[in-house]
């Protein structure tokens, strides 16, 4: 490899290093690009040209944040995320590790449409850990012990990220579905966003699969802090 | 013929709407500066096609100087409307989820509608923007139920839409700006430096070992930048497109999503990724910053191997 096509890095790393530092990733990537393309010998002009053919080309990717804002946003007003937490009161499961799988359910069901209900700050913390500590308190009959909540709240975390992550996009494209199209059609591999959606489908439901492994072990937890608990007790 | 042009139109409006909205409140910090971002992006909405490329390109240099400078802002604290909210949801029940249900039924029959009618032997959509007029006319026809049911003034849509954009803020462009940066990369030749250092150390000849290769590069480089997105374009113009697809014949698109969602398990066990982390683990008082990660491990490590298997089992083939 030649010293010119090292050079070539230069951007990766730039881009490492900037993320590493928290600068603000608009500039980091702009930086990266720019310095990259001055390396490899693209003039100053050619580059601003180059960024505003793809940053037009790649209008696409915004259009839908822009044009359902308007909807959601009215939506919310209106109570669109209450009415939603109030559904999955009402199908309140038994244990904590059923309440995060219902919860992932509904998270990757509206997200494959597109539809971001939930968040830590929304959903979380306010509504989903408040009813899987219930659950798991009522079963093992005293508080819970630090240990045990702590988990408890580290998977109900999980949950948002689980239900949030593997089922974007899947039908209606606004996020990282358009981003695969927008690198893969510049690099000259033409794809529909429908080919790319329905490719996760698999994914979506391994993660709900997962998901239900991983809060059985939660649950099974719970359960033997209940049988010790009776043990305690007994002694 | 009917292409997405008009909605690109629409999406401008919205924008300097939204900017003049942010111009005159009083309340707001960094006031100019916050406009001028969203006044930008309107304007290469609407005139982007219309203008020579640099000068969207001085435009976006503009936009990435303002949010570099923390001259783009969010709206701040908002007063508690909580309990409001509640009363009306419990008013307007199921109706409120019409209008999000709309959007995906109009957009899969729209896309199948769009793909074979045709006029006077034209076809009515041009065919590779059929998804996006069939996303921007569900998009207007929610929009009208939405405020329908719940008899909004005209104005709220741009209001609290403006609110959810400024919510994400400067964000908004990064999905735009990383494709740029993906498309400078493949002018300078980037990928193919990274393809030819990846082919001296790797067996990359075996069609299976590409598929772990570009798996492992889309998570170990989202684990290094927290980035799913970042790392896209650098490990699938290095790995993923020289050897799955021109190599060894694979489907672009299913390489594609897979590698992303392989890049999303690193996400899941990444400091890095604070937002997704780090922020939860404070937000529900845990000692150990780091009880998010160890919870996610498992099933990270579980459904990478999975998102392996499926590829090398199927991009091959289909």
């Amino acid at each position: 490899m030649s010293a010119g096509d090292l050079l070539k890095l230069v951007g990766i790393v730039l881009i490492v290093v900037g993320f590493g530092l928290r600068l603000n990733t608009l500039l980091v990537v702009f930086v990266a690009g720019m310095v990259t393309g001055l390396v490899s010998g693209i003039s100053w002009n050619e580059l601003m040209a180059l960024v505003g053919k793809l940053f037009v080309d790649n209008r696409f990717m915004t259009l839908p944040v822009v044009l359902l804002v308007p909807v959601i946003g009215i939506l919310e007003y209106y109570g669109l995320q209450e009415h939603a937490a109030s559904m999955i009161r009402k199908a309140a499961a038994a244990t904590a590790g059923r309440i995060f799988l219902l919860y992932q359910v509904v998270r990757e069901a509206t997200s494959t449409v597109a539809l971001h209900i939930g968040g830590h700050a929304s959903m979380i913390r306010p509504l989903i850990v408040p009813m899987a500590e219930g659950a798991a308190r009522l079963r093992i009959g005293r508080p819970l012990p630090k240990a045990l909540r702590d988990k408890l709240r580290g998977h109900a975390a999980a949950a948002e990220n689980w239900g949030n992550f593997f089922a974007d996009d899947i039908v209606v494209a606004v996020g990282p579905v358009l981003l695969m199209k927008g690198v893969l059609d510049a690099a000259g591999h033409p794809v529909s966003v429908w080919a790319l959606g329905l490719s996760g489908v698999p994914t979506a439901f391994a993660a709900i699969g997962i998901g239900w492994w991983r809060y059985r072990a939660l649950d099974r937890e719970i359960e033997r802090a209940h049988e010790e608990g009776d043990k305690d007790a007994d002694s | 013929m009917l292409t997405a042009e008009p909605f690109y139109q629409i999406a401008a409006c919205v924008l300097i709407v939204i900017a003049a909205q942010i111009a005159v409140r009083r309340e707001q910090s960094r006031r100019l500066g916050t406009a001028a971002f969203w006044l930008l992006l309107g304007i290469s909405f609407g005139v982007g096609t219309h203008v020579p490329p640099q000068v969207v390109g001085w435009m976006v240099t503009g936009m990435i100087a303002l949010a570099a400078a923390g001259q783009v802002v969010g709206l701040g604290k908002q007063p508690d409307r909580t309990a409001e909210r509640e009363i009306s949801a419990r008013k307007l029940g199921n109706r409120l989820l019409y209008p999000t249900l709309a959007i995906p039924v109009i957009i899969v029959v729209g896309g199948v509608v769009f793909k074979f009618a045709k006029i006077g032997g034209q076809p009515l959509v041009a065919a590779n923007q059929a998804t996006h007029v069939a996303l921007g006319l569900a998009a207007l026809i929610a929009w009208g139920m939405a405020v329908r049911i719940t008899r909004a003034r005209p104005m709220m849509a741009f209001e609290e839409g403006g609110r959810l954009l400024q919510d994400i803020s400067w964000a908004v462009i990064l999905p735009q700006m990383l494709a740029a940066l993906g498309g400078i990369f493949a002018a300078a030749g980037v990928g193919d430096v990274i393809a030819s250092a990846v082919e001296a150390t790797i067996p990359t000849k075996y069609p299976i070992v590409a598929v772990i290769a570009y798996c492992g590069g889309m998570t170990l480089f989202t684990v290094i930048m927290g980035n799913a997105f970042a790392a896209f374009p650098v490990i699938t113009l290095g790995i993923g497109l020289p050897f799955i697809v021109e190599q060894h014949g694979g489907n672009a698109a299913f390489m594609a999503a897979l590698g992303m969602l392989s890049g999303y398990c690193g996400t899941l066990v990444t400091p890095m990724a604070a937002n997704f982390n780090l922020v939860p683990a404070i937000l529900l008082e845990l000692e150990d910053r780091n009880a998010v990660i160890k919870a996610q491990l498992p099933f990270a490590l579980a459904l990478w191997v999975f998102n392996v298997a499926v590829m090398a089992a199927c991009v091959y083939w289909i």
